[in-house]
C-alpha cells in the first residue's frame, strides 16, 4: 500500500506545480527552461567537489583503514547496546552512501530483514544520509572552505541516529 | 574541507601500507574519480528536472505559500531570518523535498538556498551559523517513507518492509535535534571565541600602543 503511495509522489508534484502554474499563468515552457539551465550551471559547478571527495573517500574504503575503525568502535557500541554486525555500517553510513547500501543489502541477506540485526541495520540506514557528501556539496557549490561547526554537529547527530535506531528497535520490537 | 580531504588520503596511504593494500588504494585513486564524473552526469537530469519545476512554483507563487506553512519553524532555527526571504523559500523547498523523499530534487533546492544565504553574508569563505544548521538539518534525514530501505527490505523477503517506520521517525528526530542543538552549542562556543579572541588583540595592540 505504501510502497505505491510512494510511486504517487513524484508524478504528484509534478502535476500539482504544473495546474498551479497554469492557473497563475505562468509561461511553464521558458520558465522551466530557465531553471533547467541553472540546475546545469549547479551540476557543473559542484563537480570538482565530487570528484575530490569520491577520490579521497574511495582511496580511504580502500585501504582497509575502516576495518580498524569497526574494531576500535566494537567495545564502544556494544556497551550501547548496538549489534556488533552493525557497527561497519554505522562508521561506513556518513562517508559513502553507495557503500551503505551494499553493507545494509549484505547485512539483510545474511540475518534476514526481520531479525535484530536487519532491523537496527534498516532502521539506522532510514534515519540517516550521507554526511560528508551532503557537506562537500553543499559548501562546495558556493565555495566556502571554512565549514566550522559543520562537520562536528553532523557527526554528532550520526552518532545520536545509530544509538537512537538500537534503542527503538529494542523498544518497538522488543530485544528478541 | 581541507582537513577532510588531506586527512582522508594521508590516513588511507598510512593504512593501505599497514594493510598491504596500497595497490587497492592506487587503483581507487584512479577510478573513483571517474566515477565522480559518472555520478555528475547521472543526477545532471533530475538536476536541470527539478530545477526546471521548481522555476514554474517559484513564478506562480507557490514557494510563497509554503514558506509562510513553514515560517514557525524557520524561525525557530533560524537567526534573524525572515520568513518571506528568498533564502527562507529555499530552505522551505529544500525541506519539503526531503520530506516527501525526493532526495534528487533536494539538492539542486538546498545548493539555492546555500546560495541565497550567501548573499545574506557575502565575499565570505567562512560558513555563517544559519549555513551549518542547514547543513546539518540536510546530512541527518527529514524523509518520512523510508523508500528506498523498504524497497531493499522488502526484496530481502519482508512481509511487512515498513513496520520499522515509527523507529526511523523517532530515530531521526532524536539525531535531527541533536544536530542542531549540536549547531547552537558550537556555533555560539566559536562565536564567542573569536570575539574574545578579537578583545585579546585589541587589548595586545593597546598596550604595544601605550609603550
Amino acid at each position: 500500500m505504501n510502497q505505491s503511495l510512494s510511486n504517487f509522489i513524484v508524478p504528484g508534484v509534478m502535476v500539482g506545480i504544473i495546474i498551479y502554474g497554469l492557473v497563475k499563468g505562468v509561461d511553464i515552457f521558458d520558465t522551466f527552461l530557465d531553471g533547467a539551465k541553472e540546475g546545469f550551471r549547479t551540476s557543473v559547478k559542484i563537480l570538482p567537489t565530487l570528484v575530490a571527495l569520491m577520490t579521497c573517500v574511495g582511496m580511504f574504503k580502500a585501504s582497509g583503514a575502516l576495518d580498524i575503525l569497526t574494531y576500535a568502535l566494537s567495545p564502544v557500541a556494544s556497551l550501547l547496546g548496538l549489534p556488533e554486525e552493525c557497527i561497519p555500517l554505522a562508521v561506513l553510513r556518513p562517508i559513502s552512501g553507495s557503500g551503505a547500501m551494499v553493507l545494509f543489502n549484505d547485512l539483510l541477506a545474511s540475518y534476514g530483514p526481520d531479525s535484530l540485526i536487519g532491523r537496527v541495520a534498516s532502521v539506522m540506514e532510514g534515519s540517516s544520509e550521507t554526511t560528508f557528501y551532503t557537506i562537500a556539496v553543499y559548501f562546495g557549490a558556493i565555495k566556502i572552505t571554512k565549514t566550522r561547526h559543520a562537520l562536528p554537529s553532523a557527526l554528532t547527530a550520526d552518532v545520536v541516529g545509530v544509538v537512537m535506531s538500537a534503542v527503538m528497535v529494542s523498544v518497538v520490537f522488543g530485544t528478541a | 574541507m581541507k582537513w577532510i580531504f588531506s586527512g582522508l588520503i594521508l590516513l588511507s596511504v598510512v593504512f593501505g601500507l599497514l594493510n598491504g593494500r596500497i595497490d587497492n588504494v592506487s587503483n581507487a585513486a584512479i577510478s573513483e574519480c571517474g566515477k565522480a564524473v559518472e555520478l555528475t552526469l547521472t543526477l545532471m537530469g533530475s538536476m536541470c528536472m527539478w530545477s526546471g519545476l521548481m522555476q514554474v512554483a517559484d513564478k506562480a507563487r507557490l514557494t510563497e505559500k509554503l514558506s509562510r506553512l513553514f515560517s514557525p519553524l524557520i524561525h525557530l532555527l533560524f537567526e534573524k531570518m525572515d520568513h518571506t526571504s528568498a533564502a527562507a523559500q529555499a530552505i522551505t523547498l529544500n525541506i519539503s523535498a526531503n520530506l516527501l523523499g525526493l532526495g534528487n530534487a533536494a539538492t539542486p533546492l538546498g545548493i539555492a538556498a546555500m546560495k541565497e544565504m550567501e548573499k545574506m553574508n557575502p565575499g565570505n569563505r567562512s560558513a555563517s551559523n544559519n549555513m551549518v544548521v542547514f547543513v546539518v538539518l540536510n546530512t541527518a534525514s527529514m524523509q518520512l517513507i523510508p523508500t528506498t530501505t523498504a524497497l531493499l527490505r522488502s526484496e530481502a523477503g519482508c512481509a511487512t518492509p515498513l513496520d520499522i517506520m515509527p523507529a526511523v521517525w523517532v530515530a531521526s528526530l532524536c539525531s535531527l535535534t541533536a544536530g542542531v542543538l549540536a549547531c547552537k552549542l558550537l556555533g555560539g562556543a566559536s562565536g564567542a571565541k573569536r570575539v574574545r579572541h578579537r578583545h585579546r588583540l585589541e587589548a595586545a595592540r593597546g598596550i604595544r600602543g601605550g609603550r
